[in-house]
């Protein structure tokens, strides 16, 4: 993989540091008038999620991480792994818990979802934004009731929770947003 | 961004009217002083040889210089003035534009706005009472500016006294302060550099105006060195709420020694692999015909302008940056 020196340094890099991939998201130069430059960057650690902070010496240069985001349609879990295939090339992929982490709870089958790749195997899964999901579990509707701003906990098929309003009911289909957990509005299908 | 958008200015007009102001204002401080403006060349046959201030270079083709004559766009306006001062001008000033390569971000443009100052028969000490006047009455601070010696400032953040610390000691002060960590080989400058801007500096001029005076003797630049303690420089800078503002020197007026730094720099330049331009002898030369005893010091206008207005960054007071350019 290539090096790449401070100059070249641009949110989204994907670096080599400590044995784990990183991305850049953040980069500033900080130089006293007279003496050395240096740049200070905020990395995100692409296994842990982590943001730390780092300098350099402007200059210097670091190895580059071999990663990649592909769109990759989500099959199905045995229990163990997630198993994905390409939409296009048909190739599957699986990608064990640690790839996975939380966003197992927002993972639908056939949905389309972007595997970040490091060295070729899965490092973490961005499921679609929004997603629809099947309530299994909640208190019994309140009929009618569209104005109360009441809420109430959904257990939906995929494991996820959701504050919903009162009047949504067990096998209503709920459009989800992934990024922030949050209810949007009921799905048709 | 596209062109459709970056022909616009990035900063606003009435932030542009206000920085006119301030230009005024320093103008008008001047005058009022009998201190004389002054206008010297951008570019230079002879460059700075700092190994941290890298210039940006360029090629003047015509009459008498068929193969094309090398010229560096100045990094200060330094050298021409002492020679000013060496012909006996008297105090000046100057007001322009300088350049420095590689230098771009929040706090930095490769083309900034320095003005810069020297007061013969001044020391560093009532050079800075004058920086203060200044600066004070542009940012409305009311209160008397901090000074505070290098040493104490590493006492008091850091914890570590930076004249006699060991480099393995700095290194680890480096680590515990989560400021970041190199190869053991580094130098001492380097580690008090990492420190210093990382760790020391936000806590500078927090409450008001700070002058960080007594640099090491290592990183005295173009300042006299003190008299009763080597260990030191003339040197100082001054910070506002974090910020560097300024770097002044009681200027160093001996040739010989001048030339030696130069002969250094120029040493440390080639042993890094990096350009080795020519040392200026027209200044060697004006400081062996006498450089009267003097202070000088310069200070980045575009910050000023921008700590001023409670703005964020260079790009809030700067037309065009370098990405609008």
């Amino acid at each position: 993989m290539a090096n790449y020196s401070t100059n070249e340094f641009k949110r989204g890099l994907k670096l080599m540091l400590d044995g784990a991939p990183h991305s850049i998201v953040e980069n500033e130069l900080v130089k006293p008038g007279k003496g050395q430059a240096f740049n200070r960057v905020k990395v995100r650690n692409l296994k842990t999620g982590r943001v730390v902070e780092r300098t350099f010496k402007s200059g210097e240069s670091v190895e580059g991480a071999d990663v990649m985001d592909t769109d990759m349609q989500y099959l199905y879990n045995d229990g163990e792994a997630w198993h994905f295939m390409h939409p296009e090339t048909f190739e599957q992929l699986t990608a064990d818990a640690a790839a996975i982490g939380d966003e197992s709870k927002w993972l639908k089958e056939q949905d389309i979802c972007v595997l970040t790749l490091w060295n070729g195997v899965p490092i973490s899964v961005t499921p679609p934004n929004h997603v629809v999901l099947t309530v299994v579990e909640t208190d019994p509707g309140v009929r009618g009731d569209t104005a109360t701003g009441g809420t109430k906990p959904a257990h939906c098929d995929t494991g996820a929770v959701v504050q919903v309003p009162l009047f949504i009911d067990v096998g209503d289909l709920l459009k989800v947003d992934t990024r922030t957990g949050e209810y949007i509005s009921r799905a048709k299908d | 961004m596209s062109e459709a958008t970056e022909w616009r200015p990035g900063a606003s007009l009435s932030r542009l009217k206000e920085r006119a102001r301030i230009l005024q204002w320093i103008r008008a401080f001047f005058a009022a002083r009998e201190v004389l403006e002054v206008e010297t060349p951008t570019l230079s046959a002879a460059a700075l040889t700092d190994p941290a201030i890298d210039s940006l270079s360029t090629d003047y083709l015509g009459p008498g210089h068929a193969d094309g004559l090398p010229l560096y766009l100045h990094t200060s306006p330094e050298f021409p003035m002492k020679r000013l001062l060496a012909a006996g001008s008297g105090a000046i000033y100057q007001i322009c534009k300088v350049f420095r390569q590689g230098e771009s971000g929040r706090r930095h443009n490769p083309e900034f706005t320095l003005l810069e100052w020297y007061r013969p028969g001044f020391d560093h000490h009532r050079l800075m009472d004058e920086v203060e006047a200044l600066v004070g009455d542009i940012l409305g601070l009311a209160g008397r500016a901090e000074r505070l010696s290098y040493r104490d400032a590493f006492l008091r953040y850091a914890d570590v006294d930076p004249l006699a610390v060991s480099i393995g000691e700095l290194r680890e002060t480096a680590k515990r302060l989560g400021c970041g960590d190199f190869d053991a080989g580094e130098e001492r400058d380097t580690w008090l550099n990492l420190i210093l801007s990382h760790h020391i500096e936000p806590h500078l001029g927090r409450e008001g105006l700070c002058f960080l005076t007594d640099y090491p003797a290592s990183q005295a630049a173009l300042a006299r060195l003190n008299s009763t303690d080597h260990r030191v420089a003339e040197r100082f800078e001054l910070y506002y709420k974090g910020v560097e503002l300024a770097n002044g020197f009681h200027e160093l007026g001996d040739a010989v020694e001048l030339r030696r730094r130069f002969e250094s720099e120029l040493a440390e330049r080639a042993q890094r692999g990096m350009a080795t331009p020519p040392m200026d002898g027209r200044l060697l030369a004006a400081l062996e015909a006498g450089l009267p005893d003097c202070a000088g010091v310069a200070l980045g206008v575009d910050r000023l302008v921008m700590l001023a207005l409670g703005a964020e960054s260079l790009q809030d007071v700067i037309a065009f940056t370098l990405e609008r350019s």
